[in-house]
């Protein structure tokens, strides 16, 4: 039994970050909006409050905010060849639940990707020749070009109050910000965060080697801020309880401090909380999604939703997942090469550290916000000439502390034991001399990386896990050994009284340590409906009223946090919409 | 180390006997090791917590009770760092874990079919971790009882240092699945209950986080962490219960 609700104009599937943008878009155009959202009401100051908020193991260990594994996971695989078997536990990413999404417990780090990003299949090819690209690199360019979207990272970095300084403020190139970026129209909306201990030994290591450091753009507001919406964001009070957690302070940029406050109190919003939508109602002659079908999680009631128009705002694996089920688009097949839908899935090559010791310098790793880094970005991108080097893109490699929690964070020079009494003693002796540099590296796409639905693990609705089929390849390979050496370069010039080889993503791909949640692709964007899913305002080729947000829609993944891009797609596609689908429904780019 | 109630009469006179051989060392390894036996014999210093009080169980048994504090003991031995890790409650925390949402399996997908993956694949038995270490225990015993002729708990510091590096290295013979996973799972939920904020049961008197110098709660730095650019923050430790 299904109930048939009253049609609406817009229903947004997911209200994390891209949802609530998109809801507060199209609701201040007039528009009558519903938002599902399968998780929890969740607001700052009902549930991120002291002394609870601080609470490492059930926040950080037993995983209290995020996608719950026993309800919903996907199945993973290393290549095509063999039999994919359910994330059991969730460990290399973390998708987020509930009110705010992932937003709500992210680290902050707010970043444009490069402009040779943008066009990154016609700038490599111009650079270095039309047969410099391997074949199984299936890269493409973003159909949106930097300058294109310039004010819509713009106004996203206002909305969050990204601390930072520009290393490019309309050409003009500006030591201590980051002088690799594109030109920006105007500076960050806060000054940079303090620096920590270890971002000064890096500081000074990389000019010492010739490198202009800058600080991480950070979403953990430096001062009291309000941003255009009119609402506040508190000073970060560098806690160290910043990514896995809810901010007390209201200082870390979060859809529920940032944009809900005002949608929420928008008549012509209306927030449906358990709302777990199932699948998409695709009516392929009309070329539209007629409506959603979710269930009400506290009653087991499925509901039908009509609306004019759906914006999925799910994470990566549920936006593929809905498109497949639905059979918008044709699903990708990587013996043929045919299909787009699940072609170009992404990660990123993260979790690579190089580990420095100071007998005599104290770190204070517990002072920090979860963003708060200092960079070079000499390593990354094609920011460096990859003439012979057999790989291409790079990583930003970083130094910072985000937290002294002593459950993870307690750094052992190399070769000491992990248990006994030899262990206690380093781990008491070095707890607060020792920070790691960091690095992580783009995931450019390859033809055997890819997602489809498992055939055999299902979720709690029924439904086929999302399967996943990945690995590092020959270019992630090359690209963290060439890394790696830079990172031991800076740590020995920091000349720490130890140091430990780089710790690198080397072999296959594993799902049990924590990397990044920066899962990309397999609805991604481009120019031609045979190898993209939407075009460049993230409209389905196959639904005209149906529109992707979030990281599934890049055709692969920069070096970057994703979540700047995500949130200036947002924007881009809101307003697109706003101005020209809602006066002509009907394709934005002709199909 | 007498006082302890926790560990058995029997014991104490062994690692007696293991001091008194170090008077007279055979060599510098047995030294060493004799050593590091002896300073077990030592009674924790000033950093010692009030007399641990032992709790009522929730699940587990007494016999894989004395398994935890066992290997919590010599995992995290005492020293004048901090006293062990069972006087620090850490098997007070692993039965806690494990009676609750965790240890009945929240947040594990556990539906078949549930054949042997790669370890690039992660954790793919049925078990929930209280099955887990249920079962990982009673191996555990029997291995020690192959090998040494007695459950885990009844050896000597030396031996169970040896049986835990076996495992460790996965050269310990486990039935279902292999020693280095349980030991893997193991020194997870002991560091955890040594490390968490107190109100687990671990992590008495905040004893880890003095050893390190993790000052806990409130963990507001707005200002301190200019202040304290460079410089030890020498502030007592936190806990959540200390604001509730």
């Amino acid at each position: 039994m299904t109930t048939i609700l009253k049609e609406v104009d817009a229903v947004v599937i997911g209200v994390g970050w891209t949802g609530s943008i998109m809801a507060r878009e199209l609701t201040k155009a007039g528009l009558k909006v519903v938002g599902l959202e399968r998780g929890a009401r969740r607001m700052p100051a009902e549930d991120f409050t002291l002394p609870n908020v601080r609470d490492d193991l059930k926040y950080a260990v037993r995983q209290e905010l995020f996608q719950d594994a026993q309800e919903e996971t996907v199945t993973f695989r290393h290549s095509p060849s063999e039999t994919a078997l359910p994330v059991r536990r969730l460990g290399s990413f973390l998708p987020g639940t509930g009110l705010g999404g992932a937003g709500a417990h992210w680290n902050g780090l707010t970043w444009r990707i490069l402009p040779s990003d943008h066009k990154l299949r016609s700038h490599l090819t111009e650079r270095y020749g039309k047969s410099a690209i391997p074949t199984e690199m299936t890269i493409e360019d973003f159909p949106v070009s930097y300058d294109e979207l310039e004010p819509y990272y713009d106004h996203f970095e206002k909305i969050c109050g990204v601390s930072g300084k520009a290393g490019n403020l309309r050409g003009e190139k500006i030591a201590g910000g980051n002088m690799f970026e594109g030109p920006r129209a105007n500076e960050y909306p806060n000054k940079p965060l303090p620096q920590t201990m270890a971002g000064s030994i890096m500081e000074k290591a990389c000019k010492d080697l010739g490198y202009s450091t800058f600080s991480g753009p950070s979403a953990n507001a430096s001062e009291v801020y309000t941003n255009p919406e009119g609402l506040t964001l508190g000073a970060c009070e560098f806690c160290g309880h910043c990514e896995r957690f809810g901010c007390e302070a209201n200082a870390k940029a979060s859809p529920n401090v940032c944009i809900l406050p005002n949608l929420m109190a928008d008549p012509k919003f209306e927030l449906r909380n358990y709302a777990y939508v199932k699948e998409l109602v695709y009516d392929r002659q009309a070329r539209k999604v007629k409506a959603v079908r979710y269930v009400d999680t506290r009653s087991g009631e499925e509901y039908e939703q009509p609306a004019g128009i759906v914006v999925l705002g799910a994470y990566v694996f549920n936006n593929n997942l809905l498109m497949m089920m639905a059979g918008i688009g044709e699903q990708y097949d990587p013996a043929t090469g045919k299909g787009a839908l699940g072609r170009n899935y992404c990660y990123q090559l993260s979790g690579n550290t190089v580990t420095v010791f100071f007998e005599d310098k104290v770190i204070n790793p517990f002072m920090a916000s979860g963003a708060h880094t200092t960079n070079i970005d000499d390593f990354n991108g094609d920011n460096f000439d990859h003439g012979g080097l057999g790989f291409f893109g790079g990583a930003i490699i970083a130094a910072g502390t985000t937290n002294g929690r002593p459950i993870a964070t307690r750094h052992v020079p190399p070769g000491t034991p992990r248990w006994g009494r030899e262990w206690k003693q380093a781990t008491a002796k070095w707890y607060n001399h020792a920070f790691s540099i960091g690095a992580s590296g783009c995931s450019y796409a390859h033809r055997e990386n890819f997602l489809d639905l498992d055939p055999t693990y299902k979720d709690v609705l029924g439904r086929p896990l999302v399967r996943m089929s990945y690995n590092f390849r020959d270019n992630d390979h090359k690209l963290v050994e060439y890394i790696g050496a830079q990172m031991e370069r800076i740590g020995r010039a920091m000349n720490p009284s130890k140091m430990s080889a780089a710790a690198m993503r080397r072999g296959n791909y594993s799902v049990v340590p924590y990397q990044s949640t920066h899962n990309t692709g397999g609805t991604i964007t481009g120019s031609d409906p045979k190898t993209s899913v939407v075009n460049r305002y993230l409209q389905a080729w196959g639904a005209d009223n149906l529109f992707v947000m979030g990281a599934s829609v890049f055709p692969q993944n920069a070096s970057y946090n994703p979540t700047g891009l995500v949130g200036a797609l947002a924007y881009w596609s809101a307003e697109a919409i706003t101005k020209r689908y809602i006066k002509n429904p009907g394709p934005l780019v002709p199909v | 180390m007498a006082e302890d109630p926790k560990i058995g009469r029997r014991e104490f006179l062994t690692v007696a006997g293991a001091a008194a051989a170090a008077l007279a060392p055979a060599n510098l390894a047995e030294a060493q090791q004799a050593q590091s036996v002896a300073t077990s014999a030592t009674p924790p210093a000033a950093t010692s917590a009030a007399p641990p009080v032992d709790e009522p169980l929730l699940t587990l048994t007494a016999t894989e009770h004395a398994f935890f504090v066992a290997a919590a003991d010599t995992l995290i031995p005492a020293d004048e760092l901090s006293p062990s890790g069972s006087d620090c409650g850490v098997a007070n925390f692993i039965d806690r874990q494990l009676a609750g949402a965790y240890g009945t399996g929240a947040r594990l997908y556990r539906q078949g079919p549930f054949p042997k993956g790669k370890s690039e694949q992660g954790y793919q038995l049925s078990l929930n971790p209280r099955e887990f270490f249920r079962a990982g225990v009673a191996s555990a015993n029997e291995y020690t009882r192959k090998a040494f002729g007695k459950d885990f708990d009844r050896l000597n510091e030396a031996q169970r240092i040896e049986a835990l590096k076996a495992m460790e290295q996965g050269k310990a013979e486990f039935t279902g699945f292999g020693s280095a996973m349980f030991f893997g799972a193991l020194l997870q939920i002991t560091m955890e209950g040594f490390f968490a904020d107190p109100i687990y049961g671990g992590n008495r008197d905040m004893a880890s986080w003095k050893m390190v110098g993790y000052p806990g709660l409130p963990a507001t730095y707005r200002h301190d962490i200019k202040k304290y650019l460079g410089k030890v923050y020498d502030k007592a430790p936190r806990s959540i219960a200390d604001f509730s």
